[in-house]
């Protein structure tokens, strides 16, 4: 089926003017399928690595939400060790007026700020509450492990 | 005697009803005092529905006030309450009917909030009151592209709501379509922007949407309104389209058992959604079926009639010869009767003398109470699963009514309707059997005293009269068995529900007939058993021995009629009276033995 005209200028848009720490590229043979690489915000317990991720654009999409999920592991509240987010945006609050690049900014913006009273992961999101240092402690371990190339 | 303190209860059920009334407004404005929340308070006057005041006097002290309404009274009932705040709010009736459903029609609350603060209101709800601010069709101007489709071409049809997101029409068609027959949204459908709170109303979607899209919107919007009202719920009947309306609130179930008759013929409990279960409140029904569907009772089974090996532990059951046990697994030897070991026996194998030691006494009784408990549940256990199993056999007692109801109008000058009281029988025992079933399930969890003996008094007679109802049933017509079709339908016969044991029999002191109309009847012979069937000419006597027939069949059917009344109208008196002390913990659901 032909690429509608959306996700067509969404890329070039994408491709022309990347969102700064975001790098998404298209696969040569699936134009709705996105390697992502997101890099950890500063002053995060999540600075300095690189995270990879992957984006599929549905065939009801804008309508639908885009698919996205982490590839590399990491240690945060609202994802979970199959890589999965929960964010309001990829979920009930998806608007059509909403794009790839507004999704990857939320996504860095959640690194920046995790939100352990709405977990994915609840042991997690647990450890955050209770101690928040060495949950960033052991957050920073696993950046330091998975997430530099 | 105790048929004439029945008789009072029964008198006195209109007090009850009123009684009832009271209690449960009073309880409902205790709500609206705790809680704001709470939709209570449209149920006064004027909320557009008619309260059933004709029927009360009616109504029997164990049922409730219920309506039932179709499709089209529904969508009767929300135009005229958003007419009805439209003109309180001077505002168009799309608005008025968002608000509400923000509200969840309480309509009460929603002109107060607004009186006090209409702006905030509006914008919670998505709304815009000016009439100036409609959702605005146009042609693109210069420089505009649709955020959806980022198409930029000149003359493009747009609309935006009052909160001014353009979107190319077709792209906000498809988004409606999407949100409306995929996610099966319908009240609460946003304007396309991120985060814009703009609820796209009733007379926009109308204009942007094809006609099947608006069929299934108005369908759903309709669906909310009866999800949204505590006092309305979809009848569980399958395929039944009608909602019932009903006053119980959900605090109210432990003290009432609220049996709904929609039109389509379903009977249902409004509290729960599941069959009727009268008498029974719905927790209790919960536990119930939780108990019946659970294994825990084979793990009572277990303990009841195994021990376990003091060394390995291994699950042994005794199934024969003497006392001493000697663990296959394990090889240790221990004394089945009180669970010590062998050795210390000495050579009394036969006789255990060790029977006072503490430890022994410790763990027999621990078996005797699990036991206690099994053989009790099991009591009320058998006795309800007969009267499912006797109301699955109905259809087979139904099929051979219809073909006596056939032969007699054959066989005898009875027309149709003449022969209905047979049909009706029946379904008075299906009733009569479906509350028996629950009253076993109740007695379970009532704690043994007065109350309880006065309980199982009631149902026993009730039991009584549904046996003696169904033998009648069961019984081949005089005059009329001699027909080669009732014959083999006869044989067949013992199967229909006549199996089911009665727990206690005439001969049990207790179980003799209270009422002297149940003498009469019980002591009633039937002809036709006792003497030979008349001769198929004899048409005078046919016709006297289906007189008499009938006479019996209306009797006993009355007669059952009268003691389910009894029974439930004492019960639901005594749950409102706080009378049946419960042998459960409704918050956890044990049972205290």
């Amino acid at each position: 089926m032909a690429l509608p005209k959306r996700i067509i200028k969404e890329t070039e848009r994408l491709m022309a003017e990347p969102a700064p720490g975001i790098q998404a590229i298209p696969h040569d043979d699936n134009l709705r399928y996105f390697d992502v690489i997101i890099s950890g915000p500063a002053q995060s317990p999540f600075e300095g690595g690189d995270f990879k991720l992957e984006l599929f654009l549905p065939e009801e999409y804008p309508m639908a939400p885009p698919k996205v999920r982490f590839l590399t592991k990491i240690y945060h509240p609202n994802i979970d060790k199959l890589g999965r987010i929960c964010l309001d945006i990829l979920k009930d609050k998806w608007s059509p007026a909403l794009q790839i690049r507004t999704v990857l900014l939320s996504i860095q913006a959640l690194l920046s700020a995790p939100n352990p009273d709405d977990p994915l992961a609840n042991d997690v999101a647990q450890h955050w509450k209770e101690n928040e240092q060495d949950a960033i402690k052991t957050a920073r371990q696993w950046t330091a492990q998975y997430a530099h190339a | 005697m105790s048929a004439m303190d029945h008789d009072d209860d029964y008198m006195n059920e209109d007090d009850d009803g009123d009684d009832y009334t009271q209690d449960t407004q009073e309880s409902w404005m205790d709500q609206d005092d705790d809680d704001d929340e709470d939709v209570e308070e449209d149920f006064g006057a004027g909320d557009g529905f008619e309260p059933v005041v004709a029927d009360r006097d009616i109504k029997k002290g164990y049922q409730v006030e219920f309506e039932v309404h179709s499709i089209d009274d529904i969508v009767a009932f929300q135009t005229q309450e958003v007419a009805h705040v439209a003109g309180i709010l001077g505002c168009r009736p799309e608005h008025a009917a968002t608000l509400l459903r923000a509200f969840k029609w309480n309509k009460e609350r929603l002109i107060e909030r607004y009186m006090e603060n209409p702006e905030d209101v509006a914008n919670q709800a998505g709304v815009v009151m000016d009439a100036d601010k409609q959702a605005v069709f146009s042609k693109s101007a210069d420089g505009f592209e649709c955020q959806i489709c980022y198409t930029d071409d000149d003359d493009l049809d747009t609309v935006a709501l009052h909160c001014g997101h353009r979107f190319h029409t077709e792209c906000y068609a498809h988004y409606l379509q999407q949100k409306i027959c995929e996610e099966g949204e319908s009240r609460r459908i946003q304007c396309c922007q991120s985060k814009c709170t703009a609820i796209v109303d009733e007379a926009t979607i109308e204009k942007l949407v094809p006609p099947d899209v608006l069929t299934r919107y108005r369908m759903l919007l309709i669906r909310t309104y009866v999800d949204d009202s505590v006092h309305l719920k979809w009848c569980p009947g399958p395929d039944c389209e009608y909602a019932i309306k009903c006053h119980v609130p959900q605090n109210q179930l432990q003290e009432v058992v609220p049996t709904v008759r929609c039109k389509c013929g379903f009977t249902s409990c409004f509290g729960c959604g599941l069959d009727d279960h009268q008498p029974c409140i719905c927790i209790l029904v919960k536990f119930w079926l939780k108990k019946c569907a659970d294994d825990s009772e084979t793990a009572n089974w277990i303990s009841a009639n195994t021990k376990e090996c003091l060394k390995c532990q291994t699950t042994i059951e005794k199934n024969g010869g003497c006392n001493h046990m000697t663990c296959k697994k394990c090889k240790y030897e221990f004394c089945w009767v009180c669970a010590g070991p062998w050795s210390d026996h000495g050579t009394a194998w036969y006789s255990c003398n060790r029977w006072e030691e503490k430890a022994s006494v410790e763990a027999r009784d621990s078996q005797a109470r699990s036991r206690k408990a099994l053989e009790r549940y099991l009591h009320y256990y058998n006795r309800y699963a007969n009267h499912i199993q006797s109301a699955k056999l109905s259809s087979v007692l139904l099929q051979k009514t219809a073909a006596k109801m056939e032969a007699l109008q054959s066989t005898s000058t009875l027309s149709w309707i003449e022969v209905q009281f047979l049909r009706k029988a029946c379904d008075v025992l299906l009733e009569a059997r479906m509350t028996m079933k629950w009253t076993y399930a109740f007695a379970y969890f009532l704690k043994h005293d007065n109350m309880r003996d006065l309980f199982e008094d009631n149902q026993r007679d009730l039991e009584m009269a549904v046996e003696n109802l169904n033998e009648l049933l069961e019984r081949p017509i005089p005059g009329v068995e001699g027909t080669g079709t009732l014959s083999t339908q006869n044989s067949s016969m013992s199967l229909g529900g006549g199996g089911v044991g009665i727990p206690t029999t005439a001969s049990d002191p207790r179980g003799a007939p209270l009422s002297p109309l149940s003498k009469d009847i019980s002591s009633a012979s039937i002809p036709g058993t006792a003497t030979p069937p008349p001769a198929a000419g004899a048409a005078v006597s046919v016709e006297e021995g289906i007189r008499v027939l009938r006479q019996q069949v209306l009797d006993k059917m009355g007669y059952l009629k009268t003691r389910r009344e009894v029974l439930l109208t004492d019960t639901a008196q005594g749950l409102r009276e706080h009378r049946w002390m419960l042998n459960v913990d409704l918050k956890t659901g044990v049972v205290n033995e």
